[in-house]
């Protein structure tokens, strides 16, 4: 646990807790795979309404996971794929963690052997 | 890397009982974990404590103790990374850490096994990312399309 990936793991909580709830992550799931769209694409066919959808989008926003972008009147909505990567990478962080406490175990343990 | 469990191996050039009592002691362990912990490492027992890493210092660390076997097995569950002030980790459910030592020439063979990561929803929501996003460069193409459009 370095300071280092403590750093990046401080940022990743806000990501898994943006994405913990359903529409959010229905959200990214659809950014992902339909690219950048408006909020009126983006309800087509839902039963979320706009104003939800809004909300929403300010929070995994907020969150640094998408972003808004103005062009003409409406605003397009994308996905930042660096602060999903970092939570995807959660379990690699973890793994890394262990990795340094036990270099750190091994010297504790062999420096007074 | 399964998702459901974390695997570690090191030889560690120390006698078995040197090993088990830098594992199995609260203050040993805190030592080189980076931690303050209080109370006994027994079967069952609940220990607080908290953190002494740079960067995390006072964040609060709570494991529970599972099994106790001198010089053979100590494990303890958690929940893994439970740094985040925010947010309340109680219902979520916990990992199992296992530490297996085993004598081998040399010094002492150390196993970690952190498993249960399947019921973890930042573990279930990290792996979620991954499968159902079909990959960034994908999505960076798309992002890349849109933009040339």
């Amino acid at each position: 646990m370095s300071p280092r990936s403590g750093g990046s793991l401080a940022r990743t909580a806000p990501v898994f807790a943006a994405l913990g709830e359903d529409t959010r992550l229905a959200i990214v799931a659809r950014l992902c795979s339909g690219g950048p769209q408006s909020i009126a694409h983006l309800t087509e066919g839902s039963d979320v309404t706009r104003q939800a959808v809004t909300k929403h989008l300010n929070v995994l926003a907020d969150a640094g996971i998408v972003r808004g972008v103005r062009r003409g009147r409406e605003r397009i909505w994308e996905i930042e794929p660096k602060r999903l990567d970092d939570a995807s990478r959660w379990l690699e962080q973890l793994s890394k963690r262990w990795d340094d406490a036990l270099g750190r175990l091994k010297r504790y343990v062999e420096g007074d052997a | 890397m399964s998702t459901d469990r974390i695997e570690k191996k090191i030889l560690l050039r120390a006698p078995r009982s040197r090993v088990w009592r830098a594992i199995a002691s609260p203050e040993e362990f805190g030592t080189w974990f980076g931690a303050k912990l209080e109370g006994a490492f027994e079967p069952g027992a609940r220990v607080l404590g908290r953190i002494t890493i740079k960067g995390y210092e006072n964040v609060p660390m709570e494991i529970v103790i599972d099994r106790v076997e001198p010089e053979g097995l100590f494990s303890y569950r958690w929940h893994p990374y439970a740094v985040d002030p925010k947010v309340d980790y109680s219902s979520e459910p916990m990992t199992l850490v296992e530490f297996h030592l085993a004598e081998v020439p040399g010094g002492t063979e150390l196993t970690v096994i952190e498993s249960g990561f399947d019921g973890v929803p930042a573990a279930r929501r990290a792996e979620a990312i991954k499968m159902n996003t079909g990959g960034w460069e994908a999505q960076l193409r798309n992002i890349e399309r849109h933009v040339a459009a």
